[in-house]
């Protein structure tokens, strides 16, 4: 997602990103800050929409499950989370980085959670498309007999 | 007169309890752990998702593992359970021309831009048992990998489009109709009929897109396009102003290339049927897109050939298998005052039948 307000970009990365993989992370960057619950995590459905042949009029497919929450660091930022699935626990990791992108620690944030799991991400998503490339079709053509 | 009847609920508890000893099977046997079945099993994992109407793998393959493998009961389980979450909003419509594809292939166009993709398919594989896979360490085959794609595939109806040979999918912004939470009215229009069949039996919807290819409103369907692979879904954030991606998922997208001779309304071009379903299920996006194209007979100007596949009134009451499967099965369920009236009815008119007709009787 080329996005011109970085937000969205951590924002949108966060909501993607394995559970296990930012939990890990989160752990690594150390103790968490204090912070107060807004909104606390809470599981929902969001409806996904497509467009009929693609381009056409929008319908609706089906759900997926996502998790909200909302909190605030006790130096004031307001940090959002709404991530796919159902773990609060992730909801909550990716609310805390969107409020600590927001502080001086933002750069060390970045280092270490949000470049890591771009780098993950973006090689879990290469190793599939380089499977995918394996089974592309190489057509030759059969010199026919009345050539 | 109605009686209420109480009881067995004890009988209901131990029946409970061996449904589950059953369902765990021979406890000398390892269980079958949720992240098993959502890995090995995948495509089952996949249908649930997609006739359950709800995104999320973990839970699909918790249902599988409850329904002792009865994916009908495990859609059941997942539209139950999708009724108890709060509705957090639409997302926007998914951008499937960006799709990373895991498969593409175009039975039209041999040359498309972006090439034949197989991706991890069945076609061409023998069909044969496969006596490997029943041996205790199964040998993992790494997959080959070539120099991999990073830009976006573009979609292949669009070259044709250029010609101006195929009908043009009209952008729209309205908000779609949706069953879940208004009852569906008929007629319906396409974007409840695509809502409705992506949710559908997949046994259904195949048998309905069968009866195309075989004659009952025929329309010459060539897959287009087929295309697998994940696609981010994005949404707005009331809060925030701004949209973001909430997450990722695989869709399984089938457009058709229809022959179509041309109308009162509309020049001979050819027309589309659209499919787009949950996951890898890309015999249910094809049977999606040629019953789609079936039922839009209407706004193309073709006449009613009469066919079962163009009646969006048979086609959409039917094609939802957790309706189908409960107003079928509560037929086993205590009917035993209405039966009791039946009876009833049944001797009466016995009786009159004897009084009427008493020499036939007499002489059998």
């Amino acid at each position: 997602m080329n996005k011109e307000n970085p937000r969205q970009a951590w924002m949108s990365l966060l909501a993607k990103a394995p559970t296990q993989s930012l939990e890990d992370k989160m752990t690594a960057v150390g103790p968490e800050p204090e912070f107060k619950w807004l909104r606390h995590p809470e599981v929902g459905g969001v409806m996904v929409q497509g467009r009929a042949g693609s381009t056409g009029g929008r319908f609706n497919i089906g759900e997926m499950t996502v998790t909200r929450c909302a909190l605030q660091l006790a130096s004031g930022e307001v940090g959002h989370a709404v991530v796919q699935g159902r773990s609060k626990s992730k909801a909550q990791h990716a609310a805390l980085v969107d409020a600590l992108m927001q502080t001086p620690r933002a750069n060390s944030l970045k280092a270490q959670v949000l470049d890591p799991l771009m780098t993950e991400m973006a090689a879990s998503r290469d190793a599939r498309a380089a499977k995918a490339a394996a089974t592309k079709v190489d057509f030759f053509t059969m010199v026919r007999g009345e050539d | 007169m109605y009686v209420a009847v109480k009881g067995g609920e004890r009988a209901i508890d131990n029946a409970h309890a061996w449904l589950a000893e059953e369902r765990r099977g021979d406890t000398s046997i390892a269980e079958l752990s949720i992240e098993q079945i959502r890995e090995q099993l995948s495509l089952a994992v996949n249908r649930v998702m997609a006739e359950g109407s709800l995104y999320d793998p973990d839970l699909a393959a918790l249902a599988i593992k409850q329904s002792r493998g009865d994916l009908i009961e495990a859609i059941f389980l997942i539209r139950a359970y999708r009724t108890t979450l709060p509705r957090f909003g639409s997302s926007e419509p998914v951008k499937t021309e960006e799709m990373a594809c895991d498969r593409r292939i175009s039975a039209t166009f041999k040359d498309a831009p972006g090439g034949q993709v197989l991706g991890p398919t069945f076609d061409y594989t023998h069909r044969l048992l496969d006596f490997k896979l029943a041996a205790e360490s199964d040998p993992q085959a790494d997959a080959e990998t070539a120099k991999p794609r990073r830009e976006p595939t573009p979609h292949i109806m669009e070259f044709l489009n250029t010609e101006g040979l195929i009908q043009t999918e009209i952008a729209c912004e309205d908000t779609p109709p949706d069953l879940t939470r208004e009852p569906m009215e008929l007629p319906s229009n396409r974007a409840l009929r695509l809502q409705s069949l992506a949710r559908g039996d997949e046994g259904f919807v195949l048998g309905m897109a069968y009866s195309t290819q075989r004659g009952y409103a025929r329309n010459h369907a060539f897959v287009g396009e087929l295309r697998i692979g994940a696609v981010p879904v994005e949404m707005e954030i009331a809060e925030l102003g701004f949209a973001i991606e909430i997450g990722e998922m695989t869709l399984t997208e089938c457009e058709t290339v229809n022959q179509f001779q041309g109308s009162k309304t509309e020049p001979p071009q050819f027309t589309r049927g659209y499919g787009l379903v949950f996951g890898q299920s890309e015999r249910k996006a094809i049977s999606v897109a040629l019953v789609d194209r079936a039922l839009r007979w209407k706004e193309l100007g073709e006449s009613d050939s009469g066919a079962a596949a163009q009646d969006e009134e048979f086609v959409l009451s039917h094609c939802d298998n957790i309706q189908a499967t409960g107003f079928l099965e509560h037929i086993k369920l205590p009917h035993y005052v209405d039966f009791q009236s039946e009876l009833e009815l049944v001797r009466k008119l016995r009786r009159e039948a004897a009084e009427t007709y008493p020499m036939q009787e007499a002489a059998e």
